[in-house]
């Protein structure tokens, strides 16, 4: 039981590793598998993948309008999917419509690119706020929108997970791919936030 | 509302350095394994996620309307996690609670000798 941790005496910690090892030991999963997946989500994915296919969008049109069409297969192209199974609906900003996404009921997220949702977008406070008073909780992320601008919010679910498309900052025609995926930020693609200026 | 970490202003990270920017993914040792064991399961398919996240919406949502009047009540997400994990596993009987409790027990006494 090298993976556990023993110093942790918590109720917590002890019903989680009761139940690891209970179900290790009926055969249910191994240890293995839980040390590949968790050294995954902490490691390898997370907001750069997304970012490189934002990215892709904005450089390739024919992709861009994949994306929008069926994200789940657009994505595959890449090589990018989750575990639990779940559609990608890509979204759009353009200058009229600013998007923003949100799980009300617990904490569903584009895991297969964005990696395990922060801290702010499990709280019970921006799956209330968010709804009701989406410019003022946006404003509170330094996201000030213009008065006309349409915001969209988009509660997601296991069936669908939301991924917002941010406009490609002006100024950066000259830019290569890779150079663009580093302006494009995890608040970005959730819409809490816009890229990065070059 | 933004984490400090995040904040607009603060240097910027980039999504194509998502650990870099001071947050971690767990904040305890547990709940990376509380998350890996529902991801095995569900990758496995022995369970299917849905499953899980049904729970975890009825978890939160308790725990929601719990609250409601107390703003100052803090909240635990991957304790609403791992109270969801243990349903779905006893609720599908995978698990008996009995097994479940004694075995912390046992692991308890242990770390204690």
């Amino acid at each position: 039981m090298s993976h556990d941790h023993p110093d942790d005496h918590s109720e917590v910690a002890l019903r989680t590793r009761a139940i690891e090892s209970l179900l290790i030991e009926k055969g249910y999963l191994t240890t293995a598998a839980i040390d590949r997946l968790v050294s995954a989500y902490e490691n390898d994915i997370g907001p750069m993948l997304g970012a490189r296919v934002v990215a892709h969008a904005w450089v390739d049109g024919a992709f861009r309008q994949r994306l929008l069409a069926d994200g789940t297969g657009a994505m595959r192209e890449l090589g990018y999917g989750g575990f639990s199974g779940e559609n990608m609906v890509v979204v759009e900003n353009t200058p009229q419509v600013h998007n923003v996404v949100v799980c009300t009921l617990c904490s569903c997220y584009p895991w297969s690119v964005l990696g395990l949702p922060p801290t702010w977008y499990k709280s019970p406070e921006y799956r209330a706020r968010v709804v009701r008073e989406p410019r003022a909780v946006l404003q509170e992320f330094g996201l000030e929108l213009a008065a006309g601008k349409d915001v969209r919010v988009w509660d997601s679910s296991a069936e669908i997970r939301y991924l917002v498309l941010p406009e490609r900052p002006v100024g950066t025609d000259q830019l290569a791919e890779a150079d663009l995926a580093t302006l494009v930020t995890r608040e970005s693609m959730i819409g809490t936030g816009v890229p990065k200026r070059p | 509302m933004p984490d400090p970490a995040t904040a607009p202003g603060q240097p910027a990270v980039g999504a194509d350095a998502p650990r870099r920017n001071g947050e971690l993914v767990f904040e305890e040792p547990w709940q990376s394994r509380a998350f890996g064991i529902v991801a095995a399961l569900a990758e496995n398919r022995t369970c299917a996620y849905e499953e899980f996240r049904q729970r975890l919406i009825a978890s939160i949502g308790q725990w929601d309307r719990a609250h409601a009047d107390t703003p100052q009540a803090v909240y635990h997400y991957y304790e609403r996690w791992l109270e969801s994990l243990e349903r779905l596993v006893t609720e599908r009987g995978l698990l008996t609670e009995e097994e479940i409790r004694r075995r912390a027990e046992y692991l308890h006494d242990e770390d204690h000798h």
